[in-house]
């Protein structure tokens, strides 16, 4: 029997969802916000009324190139996604359908990488960038934060990969694929909807990684998250200029989750009604 | 050609053995069938001669060619699961395909087979739908153009029918008997439905607990079981059993009598008994008697046997044709 929610039970939950989106959602509006407004307005405290000046934008797109941090988001987001793909999906195969006495242990192991706070192997890395010219590279950035997102990718396409059932690999072995065909033909267009959404997942987490993005950085690999940073230095701070070179990052990333909401949703809740 | 040979092929997975070493001949074009309760590893030993697990000791011979450690593709088999396991994403005619395209034939041959096979099972009009789209027997139909394109030496088919209807499962048992008298081809076949078993194979393989309990012809397991697990296991309804005086009489441990093998009467008998459940087939009627020297016996009696619950009715065993077995259970 369904069980039965009373209507004012019903609005009390409505209600809850609504100041918990509008709690996480308010920085970002606030930002927005404040964009919009001119400097003095902008320190004068809090207030929620603009007077909708793109004063700030055009500054910070005459003062510092857009164009160029945002390309080297864009290379870097899906460069180092599409890497982690290439590693991730044959590992996750691995994990999925040949399972060892091993295999929770290795993906625990995988995933504790993740514990571990990011400024604890800074100096490592930092060290290790400067020796082999990596450093303020879009190449080297491409690869540490594939590296980065690693484990997460593994782990999400190993649940896709675990909902599709070993039978049809095996008939595909039958058929004679080889382990790449078995692969690129049956396990990829299968897994589809789960590998988009790892996608999408990976690039805003790419997109939005600001700790390593601006440690090894300087200007010719420096993306988006560097490009903020750099309005909250020398000249002391400008909020309006901050928040319009925020609002320009977090759009493009905003635009594409947007779009691709649905699909997101279905990709993260896969397998968990069924 | 597709003849198989089992050379003391064993299977184990740690300390837990699934099948001790089991040696068996299947003869190019034979339709063998693999029966058995759940769990008695026939389905293991199918994916062994499929190359889809890996033997623990022993070897398999397929056309006098030591196959053991080759992979699945190289051993010249085709395989139908019980799932079906179509490629969800593909048509039916791309789904057909795949094989010869992973063989690298040539798109017009590829196009050729397809139609030809698609002819066979009756699938022309619905090349280009998903397996989604279709029904079981439908689905059932396409794993088997699937294999059937790759003109392989054998067919390995793993319980394909468990998954339809009554009715659908008796047209495509026919289907299958009819493709291999078409084909001419080696088919291995696993079920647990003895009814499957009896009615398609030339050769019943019965296993139980891994090990090969009987192999022969399904009237030669009918007529003459080797022990009392074939002998209750082939033929339907069950064969009935009594121990004790009735046995000893025939110098027994275990006697074994078919429903059909038992004489009914209402005046006179070996066994009095009282009629249980009649079971109206229409054609037959099988009765539930109890009786105070055998228990309850099944007996398979004429349609239009006028007996009803708690008659009294006499029993008598067609000597002739009465199984006997000595305490480990082995027909004497």
């Amino acid at each position: 029997m369904a069980r039965a929610v009373s209507a004012r039970r019903k609005a009390g939950y409505s209600v809850a969802a609504w100041v918990v989106a509008l709690l996480i959602f308010f920085p970002i509006l606030y930002t927005i916000i404040t964009s919009l407004k001119t400097e003095p307005e902008a320190i004068a405290g809090f207030n929620l009324v603009p007077s909708f000046t793109f004063e700030s934008y055009r500054t910070v797109q005459s003062q510092n190139d857009y164009f160029r941090p945002f390309m080297n988001s864009v290379v870097i987001a899906v460069g180092s996604t599409i890497l982690a793909l290439i590693i991730a999906i044959p590992a996750a195969w691995a994990f999925a359908f040949s399972p060892t006495k091993r295999t929770k242990d290795v993906l625990m192991w995988m995933l504790s990488t993740k514990m571990m706070p990011a400024v604890a192997v800074l100096v490592p890395i930092y060290l290790i960038f400067l020796r082999t010219g990596l450093m303020d590279t879009r190449i080297g950035l491409t690869v540490m934060l594939m590296l980065i997102n690693l484990p997460i990718v593994v782990w999400m396409l190993y649940t896709y990969f675990r909902e599709i059932p070993g039978e049809i690999l095996e008939a595909a072995r039958m058929d004679g694929a080889s382990l790449w065909n078995e692969i690129l033909y049956v396990l990829t267009p299968m897994a589809l909807p789960g590998i988009a959404s790892t996608m999408l997942l990976n690039i805003i987490l790419a997109w939005n990684e600001s700790f390593w993005t601006i440690q090894l950085t300087t200007t010719n690999a420096a993306p988006l998250t560097a490009f903020i940073a750099s309005f909250s230095s020398p000249q002391g701070l400008f909020w309006a200029k901050l928040s319009a070179a925020s609002t320009l990052a977090i759009a493009p990333i905003l635009i594409v989750g947007w779009f691709s909401q649905k699909q997101l949703v279905r990709g993260l809740t896969f397998g968990a009604v069924k | 050609m597709g003849r198989i040979q089992l050379r003391d092929v064993n299977k184990s997975f740690g300390a837990t053995t699934i099948i001790p070493k089991i040696n068996l001949d299947i003869e190019d074009g034979e339709f063998v069938v693999f029966v058995g309760p759940s769990g008695c590893g026939k389905s293991t030993l199918l994916r062994l001669i499929a190359g889809l697990e890996d033997t623990t000791s022993g070897k398999i011979v397929i056309d006098g060619r030591d196959v053991t450690g080759e992979a699945p593709a190289k051993r010249q088999l085709a395989m139908v699961f019980q799932s079906y396991a179509l490629y969800p994403h593909m048509t039916v005619a791309k789904n057909i395909a795949f094989p010869l395209k992973m063989a690298g034939e040539d798109k017009a041959t590829i196009e050729k087979k397809v139609a030809n096979a698609a002819r066979i099972l009756n699938l022309t009009n619905y090349l280009d739908r998903r397996p989604g789209q279709l029904s079981g027997g439908q689905r059932q139909r396409v794993a088997i153009g699937r294999a059937i394109v790759r003109n392989p030496a054998a067919f390995l088919f793993d319980e394909p029918l468990s998954n339809l209807d009554a009715a659908l499962r008796g047209t495509m048992r026919l289907e299958i008997s009819e493709l291999h008298q078409q084909l001419g081809k080696t088919m291995i076949y696993v079920t647990h439905d003895q009814v499957e078993a009896m009615t398609m194979a030339d050769k019943i393989v019965v296993l139980n607990a891994g090990n090969v309990e009987q192999v022969g012809s399904p009237m030669e397991l009918y007529r003459a079981p080797s022990n009392l697990f074939v002998a209750q296991f082939i033929g339907s309804p069950k064969m009935n059993t009594a121990e004790g005086a009735p046995a000893a009489r025939h110098g027994a441990k275990t006697i074994g009598f078919r429903p059909e093998h038992v004489r009914i009467s209402t005046t006179e008998g070996e066994y009095k008994g009282a009629v249980g459940v009649a079971e109206h087939l229409g054609s037959d009627t099988f009765l539930h008697v109890h009786t105070d020297e055998l228990g309850a016996v099944n007996v398979r009696a004429d349609g239009d046997i006028p007996v009803k619950h708690g008659d009294t009715v006499w029993l008598t065993l067609d000597a002739a044709k009465l199984h006997r077995f000595d305490p480990a259970g082995r027909a004497m």
